[in-house]
């Protein structure tokens, strides 16, 4: 077997374009509908969405599951949410709009979901600039408040789909739902939650394997 | 020689036409099992049928008519579900008869009509419109009906009756969305008198020279082209006549987005998004929208004096 089906990201990052290449199938089968601009949206707009709650979803996972190994693949991850809205942005600049500067540059005034959309993609391009290990250590700390972005960029986002729906806000909500539960295991009671759901957990004998490996490195 | 005479049919041989469409359903049962889902079309128990004796009209506009495929799988009708496929996923099997649709209110003759003497009210005309959908997509779309002002004629409206409300069937066994709060259903609609009289207003019953499919609004719906496409209210089984201003559905849902008029307007932008251009479905650069939907001609007058910024 090559070595690189054996990493996890191979298989990581091939999940991660399943969106895309579906995209790419319809596209060639007339499976995008009547309005295929707008089935592109939409499709690339709910991917970047929930590739930011998966990506968000690490750290409540990496303290529920106390495997530490997980963090590794939280960048792909990020890097993933960025390249899915930078389609998402580039049908909306390119498909909807065609490149008309001033319809863009009122409509992103005007129209306050796509403000709110626009802002939470421009605060991305630091995040998706800065996640090179060279760039980790030059900012050292600083790394760490400038990623905490995300949890505004994440909001604006959940905000940007509700904003634009017309009057059915049952999926806009059900993210709204799961990001509000992500950040809250981030508060400092979320964070004993978890740890006490762990030692529950564990103690109760599942996740054997994670307890002993938590064992050896601690 | 052998000459069959047309007694040679017995009475009881001949099908009858209950049991000729429960045949059918039947049949288009199995034809979906088998075909339907790769189409994705589901069964239509009368769409798909030829409308006898369509009369040309001068309302058809020159321009590129959306394929029946967009325009019978794409559109909005929330009692089947708020995606743009869910109308056509969802109607099937919805009856749409037997249906009578009730007159009443202020008129001098209320009365309820079936709907199979409805489509010999007045001869059926092919009229092609333009579509344009509050979301900002818009479509070119050859229907087939007779104009509202035939109904409203024989119904004989008294000196209170200002305006004209239409209400839409409300059956959620057989309409899903209204399983759902995202409406307070029924759906309701109206239109001003003179609006309702208006020689463009249509009672459509068809679509491309045939029965209207389900999802389309079946049996009979409301067509006012220069309005946004939520004016024109589908499956309706009541039409009163009133002396107050009717509070339509989504007036009720959101009344800072949509008012009572809610004529296509470019310089009336939606407080969420604006209104000034469209995507025509098929095409691929956006195009300006046109005031009154491009019917200025036929309908501005009825709005001279007002405010459209006000009256949105």
């Amino acid at each position: 077997m090559p070595i690189f089906l054996r990493n996890p990201k191979f298989w990581i990052a091939v999940v991660c374009l399943l969106p895309l290449a579906r995209l790419i199938a319809f596209g060639f089968s007339g499976g995008l509908g009547a309005n295929p601009i707008e089935f592109i949206t939409r499709s690339t707009g709910t991917w970047t969405l929930v590739g930011l709650m998966v990506t968000l979803a690490i750290t409540p996972l990496r303290r529920l599951s106390g495997w530490a190994g997980l963090i590794r693949y939280r960048r792909m991850l990020g890097l993933f949410t960025f390249f899915y809205v930078c389609l998402h942005f580039v049908t909306y600049i390119w498909l909807d709009q065609f490149f008309d500067p001033a319809a863009i540059v009122k409509d992103i005034i005007k129209r306050p979901f796509i403000t709110v959309g626009f802002s939470a993609f421009v605060l991305l391009i630091p995040l998706a600039a800065t996640s090179t290990h060279a760039m980790i250590r030059r900012l050292g700390r600083r790394w760490q408040q400038l990623h905490r972005l995300v949890y505004a960029i994440a909001i604006l986002g959940v905000v940007h789909y509700l904003w634009l729906v017309k009057k059915d806000l049952t999926e806009p909500l059900i993210y709204g739902a799961v990001l509000t539960l992500l950040l809250l295991m981030r508060l400092p009671w979320g964070v004993v939650l978890l740890q006490t759901i762990r030692n529950r957990l564990v103690s109760a004998g599942a996740w054997q394997g994670s307890f002993q490996q938590n064992r050896k490195s601690g | 020689m052998l000459i069959q005479k047309p007694n040679d049919i017995s009475p009881s041989e001949i099908t009858s036409p209950e049991v000729y469409r429960e045949r059918r359903r039947f049949m288009q049962g199995m034809g979906v099992l088998a075909a339907g889902a790769a189409l994705g079309v589901a069964p239509n128990a009368h769409a798909g049928i030829k409308l006898a004796g369509i009369r040309d009209s001068v309302y058809k506009l020159n321009e590129e008519q959306t394929p029946y495929k967009s325009v019978t799988t794409y559109n909005n009708f929330y009692e089947f579900g708020t995606g743009k496929s869910d109308p056509a996923d969802n109607a099937g099997r919805f009856k749409t008869r037997p249906w009578t649709v009730t007159i009443e209110g202020e008129v001098g003759n209320p009365g309820e009509y079936d709907i199979d003497s409805l489509l010999k009210l007045a001869p059926l005309e092919e009229r092609v419109y333009r579509m344009r959908c509050v979301e900002g997509w818009s479509m070119v779309i050859p229907w087939v009906g007779f104009p509202l002002h035939e109904i409203i004629r024989r119904a004989a409206p008294t000196g209170n009756a200002k305006y004209v409300e239409f209400v839409t069937l409300h059956d959620s066994r057989q309409m899903p969305g209204q399983r759902s709060r995202v409406l307070d259903w029924p759906y309701v609609e109206g239109l001003r008198l003179d609006e309702a009289m208006n020689p463009l207003t249509l009672m459509v019953v068809g679509l491309y020279g045939e029965v209207l499919p389900n999802q389309n609004g079946a049996p009979i719906r409301l067509v006012v082209p220069w309005k946004y496409g939520f004016k024109s209210a589908k499956s309706i089984v009541k039409i009163r006549f009133v002396e107050k201003q009717p509070l339509t559905a989504w007036m009720k849902a959101t009344p800072n987005e949509y008012g009572f008029y809610s004529n296509v307007n470019p310089q009336v932008d939606h407080p969420r998004w604006s209104q000034s251009r469209e995507r025509r479905i098929g095409e691929f650069f956006k195009r300006d929208t046109l005031m009154f939907n491009g019917y200025g001609d036929q309908v501005a007058q009825m709005y001279r004096g007002m405010d459209l910024k006000k009256f949105f």
